[in-house]
């Protein structure tokens, strides 16, 4: 969790690491509902400030820590498939 | 168990302390060990969501390990009988009891690793911290058979059976576990 | 030098080039190195970066960018952290089954090829490199002793032979797979320029953009910009496939109508309706109205499509289109590394829905599933596998919808018992 304080912070999944546990949905369906499968689909956007305790509880709970919370934003692969 | 009864006549508050601690922990470690094993399952219920069966898991042996340690304070302290603070962790140096009381010094070490690493989870590998946990399930066992094995109160009608209603509950719900790990490979709730 | 009325443009596939390392040498001399360390390596990654390259490999990120973010990480990194430097890898995994390009390069001017993987090491930093390729490296191995012979090598170059598989040669699958893993995406961050193979930063190009650096680095930006578009500079090597009359790989300017490159390969040996851009991660152009459309990655996108590696693949009016797709699409779904539930999940069932659309009736509950799952897969792996795969499905829906109509009114249309157009690589253990 790479955090800067005052910050807004976004919500991400590590899709390899998740394995549908869905503790994240149970916990913050708010802003967590799932697809399908059972994998988490997150709503874009910055986390709102009365939801963060919560959106920390549901990073700390995901038993294979694939919930992620950073300042950042979602990082994925800047640059396309390249190579 | 007739021999150990008569050295352990005593029965200061100490000593009291250190038989129900050691009870409660027994209990509290076989509610996280069922718990743990309906989590790792993916199970859950209308009424039981999974973020209540993992957190009543980590809070239980997080219980566990505080009444593990009164135990073994209240052991320790008890001057009785002599028990250095070292034979509570270190297992086979004891000369009470060496074999039991070192089965105790073995599960509240692997408690004490499996309590320390989870809570530092997000500063290890995943890989690293599912390894260890794995111990858990040599982890039980061996407290229970301290239990049995030392313990003062095993001919006491309703510890026997408080005991055996562990064993049952656990070896239940690793059975279940070992099979339902063949057919549970995605959330129960939604597949297609 | 007009983009639109541009000759073929032979650089890499020159009748210069020469698989021989003698042959390539009295061609273009040797590599122009400097002494180690010096401001020589700053100079090829300025120059990369006016030249205006971008990587050859479908990603088309800017080079130069890419080289200067690998060098300062070495930097960072420091030799107090690890004990190497950084790491290039040049990629010639080419798993897209229907670009050759990389492999016709490999064979005919592969002393380019490491000329530039040399030249671009030394420029980051680099203490080894690795050239990936699909298909036997024992070639390659003796191209790169006979440069040892003659002290051409100044990094250790390692070539190593990659399992087949589509997602087998993303980069950071490159990575795992050299690290000892299997062959499959990681999650990032972290990037590979910051942490990749042996958590060195790394350098992943593909190798027609390393034998671009090696010409570069000999005849300066501007030669590299003398054809091509301002904006999108140099040549691009094409993989021109599917219902033409000379199939193959053919080097052009970017910037040229894609009407003029079909019509380099033979133009459409039958009556075409359609070509696929980009590759299985591409889109499709109705035909004859996209020939005078630029080849380029701008306004192929722009158009719905991609460049992608450099295919473009002609689909005849007697093929059914919606068939092929779902062929593809099935194809795809078995490539799933199977690390994310969302590809793992959602591929084959829109492989499925995409199967029922083109060789069943399309109620319209399987096109709004069809629709729905679009949006499920996109983005939600470690990879772009299933970007790529929604975006062709999408493309399809769209192009073709006259087509989808007739199916969804009528039932499977006769077409689809062609022979396949879009080319699939043959099962494992079949002979290859």
């Amino acid at each position: 969790m790479t955090r800067r304080r005052g910050a807004p912070a976004e919500l991400a999944v590590n899709p390899i690491a998740c394995q549908a546990h869905g503790m994240c949905i149970e916990l913050l369906p708010e802003l967590i509902t799932a697809d399908p499968w059972g994998y988490p689909l997150i709503a874009p956007g910055p986390v709102p400030a009365e939801l963060l305790p919560l959106a920390r509880r549901a990073v700390g709970a995901c038993p294979t820590m694939a919930l992620l919370l950073s300042s950042r934003g979602p990082d994925l692969v800047t640059a396309p498939d390249a190579g | 168990m007739g021999p150990q009864a008569l050295v352990v006549n005593s029965a200061t508050p100490l000593w009291y302390t250190t038989r129900a601690t050691g009870l409660v922990a027994m209990v509290l470690l076989t509610v996280s060990m069922a718990c743990g094993l309906l989590s790792s399952a993916g199970y859950q219920r209308p009424g039981l969501p999974r973020f209540v069966t993992v957190g009543l898991h980590r809070n239980s042996a997080l219980l566990a390990v505080a009444f593990t340690a009164a135990h073994v304070i209240t052991t320790v302290t008890d001057g009785f009988v002599h028990i250095p603070v070292q034979d509570a962790f270190i297992p086979f140096i004891g000369s009470y009891r060496p074999l039991w009381l070192s089965l105790g010094a073995i599960a509240s070490d692997l408690m004490l690793a499996l309590a320390i690493s989870s809570l530092l989870r997000s500063r290890m590998s995943y890989r690293a911290w599912r390894a260890l946990h794995w111990t858990s399930y040599a982890c039980w066992p061996v407290a229970l058979a301290h239990g049995l094995g030392t313990g003062t109160d095993t001919d006491v009608h309703w510890v026997l059976a408080l005991t055996v209603a562990c064993i049952a509950v656990v070896a239940a719900l690793t059975a279940w576990r070992v099979s339902a790990a063949w057919r549970w490979r995605r959330p129960p709730a939604e597949s297609q | 030098m007009s983009a639109a009325d541009a000759p073929p443009a032979a650089r890499l596939l020159a009748p210069l080039a020469r698989p021989d390392l003698a042959g390539h040498l009295s061609a273009y001399g040797p590599p122009p190195f400097g002494p180690a360390g010096s401001a020589d390596h700053e100079a090829l990654i300025a120059a990369v970066e006016e030249s205006g390259l971008t990587g050859r490999g479908g990603g088309g990120f800017p080079a130069g960018r890419k080289m200067r973010a690998v060098a300062a990480a070495g930097r960072r990194a420091g030799p107090l952290r690890s004990p190497a430097g950084t790491v290039l890898i040049a990629n010639g995994g080419e798993s897209e089954p229907a670009s050759a390009k990389d492999a016709l390069l490999l064979s005919r001017a592969p002393h380019l090829v490491l000329d530039g993987i040399v030249l671009a090491a030394r420029a980051v930093g680099a203490t080894r490199a690795y050239l990936c390729v699909h298909g036997d490296p024992a070639p390659l191995r003796a191209a790169v002793t006979s440069r040892e012979r003659a002290g051409l090598n100044r990094v250790p170059i390692q070539v190593a032979a990659v399992p087949a598989g589509y997602v087998a040669s993303q980069e950071t699958a490159l990575i795992s797979f050299l690290n000892g893993a299997g062959a499959v995406p990681s999650f990032v961050p972290p990037r590979p320029a910051e942490r990749g193979l042996h958590r060195r930063p790394t350098l992943v190009l593909n190798v027609e953009t390393l034998a671009n650096i090696a010409l570069i680095a000999r005849r300066g930006p501007a030669w590299f910009r003398g054809v091509g578009t301002a904006a999108e500079p140099g040549s691009v090597l094409v993989t021109v496939g599917g219902a033409v009359a000379a199939p193959g790989v053919y080097e052009v300017a970017l910037g040229t109508p894609i009407g003029a490159v079909l019509e380099q390969a033979g133009g459409p040996a039958e009556p075409p309706q359609a070509v696929l851009a980009g590759g299985y991660f591409g889109g499709w152009l109705p035909l004859p109205g996209a020939g005078s459309l630029p080849l380029s990655a701008r306004s192929l996108r722009a158009a719905g499509a991609a460049l992608g590696p450099g295919v473009l693949v002609v689909l005849p009016a007697a093929s059914c289109p919606l068939a092929e797709t779902a062929r593809v699409a099935s194809y795809l779904a078995g490539q799933s590394a199977g690390q994310c539930g969302p590809c793992t999940q959602g591929l084959p069932a829109l492989a499925q829905a995409l199967g029922q659309v083109a060789f069943g009736q399309p109620g319209p509950e399987v096109l709004r599933w069809t629709r729905d799952l679009l949006a499920l897969v996109r983005g939600r792996g470690a990879c772009h596998l299933p970007d790529g795969a929604a975006g062709l499905v999408a493309s399809t829906l769209q192009a073709f919808a006259a087509d989808l109509r007739h199916h969804a009114e009528h039932g499977p249309c006769g077409r689809a018992a062609r022979p396949p157009v879009l080319p699939l690589p043959r099962p494992p253990g079949s002979g290859s």
